[in-house]
């Protein structure tokens, strides 16, 4: 069952056509990869999705209900979470605070309202736990490495139970070694019953976790297959237009 | 559940060298140092008079650098709170003064019950409202804080002088008394308003410590944009701080009237600079998210101390400035040479 469709989704800015007429689905409990080149589209049609930007036209269905998404906030309640290419974290809080930022476990009556940080600190662990990363929830950011900040990026998406979530590039600029502890996290995310959007540069990252693959080329939608019935080599002509469409 | 609790409670840092790495520990070390030697090279320095002194002349500035500490965590500067402070204390000393009043309200019975309040509180609410118009240029309309603060801090400047027409107010009417007391007063061995600079400390610390709002002006200090996508309203964080600031600078404002019991145009003169000093020197960075309230109490008392000392030791008053701008630098320098090491 699709657990997000979109239908002929478009997007201009001004004359520049970023997405035209794009429509796939993702399944529960299924990782798609979003490939393409630089200023393909990839990142737009991410944000259309997560509500950064407003789609030109076209439907979004999310649970078969159509969405209209115009904050982040809103995809975020629909049960939507981002983990964005930059990873977008607060350098100088510690990695519970990160976790937690926006949505604080608080106690007391307004206007006493004070933050529990003994409950932050343990729901951290706990998740950090569950994505088997030794990332210490008192520890700041700043002095983290790569993987340690994706595990809290992504620890970020499991406060909530979501049904989706959409990674922007989240192996770039990171090692080798902290490459393959990304994967893990994502994989253990589907096992939770959870549907990921995964956009990457990373042929390998691609194959090795992901079950469908969508190839963006200048906005259009060119490759929409399962993974099992395509290789790396129709992958890398799709992108880069040697091979026009399948 | 046991794996849980270790790793809670591990961290990179001890409790031991966060403590040391804190700028405003070090400033604390250099505080005492000072009093040490002067407690010996001078015998006036340790008298009870000059604590008291000292104590009370750096509240004001302490209770700037507070709400200063805050704006600066936002990575913000406000340069207008001298001039915020010298406008506001002319608001006050106006509706303190019934000759410049309408004659209806200065002879009304409303006038002589109220009048110290109105005065008091007419200030506070022109510090929230110029800080507001800060905030809402900076936050609402993106304009550069240092500019919009630049511009304000000549405004508020021209404003009072054209309020006060250049005159001096000091005839604070029939009750004067209790306006003097709060300014002027004292509690247990230390002035009132070390004490009002004493729970501010501590309430804004706690604030930032422990409330989501607190959390939420260091994340947009230290990094705006993923404040905004983690769905905190960041326009409203940026703006909150300034007119914090401008509430902070109008109660500096009203405290430091009612000491000295008259007010000119030029209250709060440069003080922006002083305010600043001690904030930077306390530990907050420049570039956001970094800084502590504690710190700006403890740069305050410094900056004091050392004026209060040079003058002790028959140094001319007019090298104060060249101190001053030695420390901002040096405090300024002293942060990156400790991020460097880091």
């Amino acid at each position: 069952m699709a657990i997000l469709s979109l239908h002929n989704i478009a997007k201009n800015f001004g004359a520049i056509q970023a997405i035209v007429d794009v429509s796939f689905n993702i399944d529960e409990a299924e990782i798609v990869g979003l490939m393409g080149d630089n200023g393909a589209g990839k990142s737009t049609l991410l944000k259309i999705i997560a509500g950064n930007f407003y789609p030109s036209a076209g439907v979004i269905k999310f649970e078969n209900q159509e969405v209209h998404f115009k904050k982040p906030i809103e995809s975020r309640e629909a049960g939507i979470e981002v983990v964005y290419q930059d990873l977008a974290l607060c350098n100088h809080l510690t990695a519970a605070s990160n976790v937690f930022l926006g949505r604080e476990i608080q106690k007391g009556i307004w206007p006493f309202k004070y933050l529990d940080y003994p409950s932050m600190f343990k729901k951290s662990a706990e998740l950090f736990e569950e994505l088997k990363s030794e990332t210490r929830p008192k520890d700041l950011v700043m002095q983290m490495s790569g993987g340690q900040r994706q595990a809290v990026a992504i620890a970020r998406t499991r406060l909530t139970n979501p049904k989706l979530v959409l990674m922007d590039e989240p192996t770039a600029a990171i090692s080798v070694r902290q490459v393959a502890e990304v994967l893990d996290l994502i994989k253990r995310l589907k096992d939770n019953g959870i549907s990921i959007l995964l956009i990457s540069h990373r042929m390998p990252d691609i194959f090795q976790v992901c079950d469908k693959l969508v190839v963006l080329r200048r906005g259009e939608k060119v490759c929409d297959k399962l993974i099992k019935h395509t290789s790396t080599e129709e992958a890398t002509g799709l992108i880069t237009g040697a091979i026009d469409r399948v | 559940m046991k794996f849980n609790q270790d790793i809670i409670a591990k961290s990179e840092k001890t409790s031991l060298q966060k403590f040391l790495s804190e700028q405003s520990f070090w400033v604390t070390i250099s505080l005492a140092i000072i009093c040490f030697v002067m407690y010996f090279v001078e015998d006036a320095f340790s008298s009870k008079d000059n604590i008291y002194n000292i104590a009370r002349n750096f509240s004001f500035i302490g209770i700037m650098a507070i709400s200063m500490t805050l704006v600066i965590i936002t990575a913000g500067i406000d340069l207008s709170v001298g001039s915020i402070m010298g406008l506001t204390g002319i608001i006050c000393g106006l509706f303190l003064d019934a000759q410049y009043l309408p004659q209806w309200y200065a002879q009304s019975a409303f006038y002589e019950s109220n009048y110290v309040w109105v005065g008091i509180v007419a200030a506070l609410l022109a510090g929230i409202i110029l800080g507001a118009v800060n905030g809402y240029l900076i936050a609402y309309l993106n304009l550069s804080p240092f500019v919009v603060t630049l511009g304000m801090m000549a405004i508020a400047r021209s404003l009072a002088i054209v309020i006060s027409n250049n005159k001096m107010f000091y005839e604070f009417g029939p009750k004067d008394e209790i306006f003097f007391e709060i300014g002027g007063g004292q509690f247990l061995g230390l002035a009132n308003v070390t004490w009002l600079l004493i729970f501010l400390t501590i309430l804004m610390g706690l604030v930032l410590k422990y409330t989501a709002y607190g959390r939420h002006v260091y994340a947009v200090g230290s990094n705006k944009k993923a404040a905004e996508l983690a769905g905190i309203n960041v326009r409203w964080i940026e703006m909150s701080v300034y007119i914090l600031s401008g509430f902070f600078a109008a109660i500096a404002a009203v405290m430091i009237v009612s000491w000295m019991g008259s007010v000119t145009n030029g209250l709060g003169y440069t003080y922006e600079l002083r305010v600043i000093a001690a904030t930077v020197i306390g530990g907050a960075n420049l570039m956001g998210g970094v800084g502590g309230t504690y710190g700006a109490f403890i740069g305050a008392a410094l900056m004091e101390t050392i004026r209060n000392s040079l003058l002790m030791a028959g140094i001319d008053p007019n090298w104060q400035g060249t101190f001053l701008g030695i420390f901002i630098i040096a405090a300024v320098w002293l942060e990156k040479v400790k991020n460097k090491k880091s």
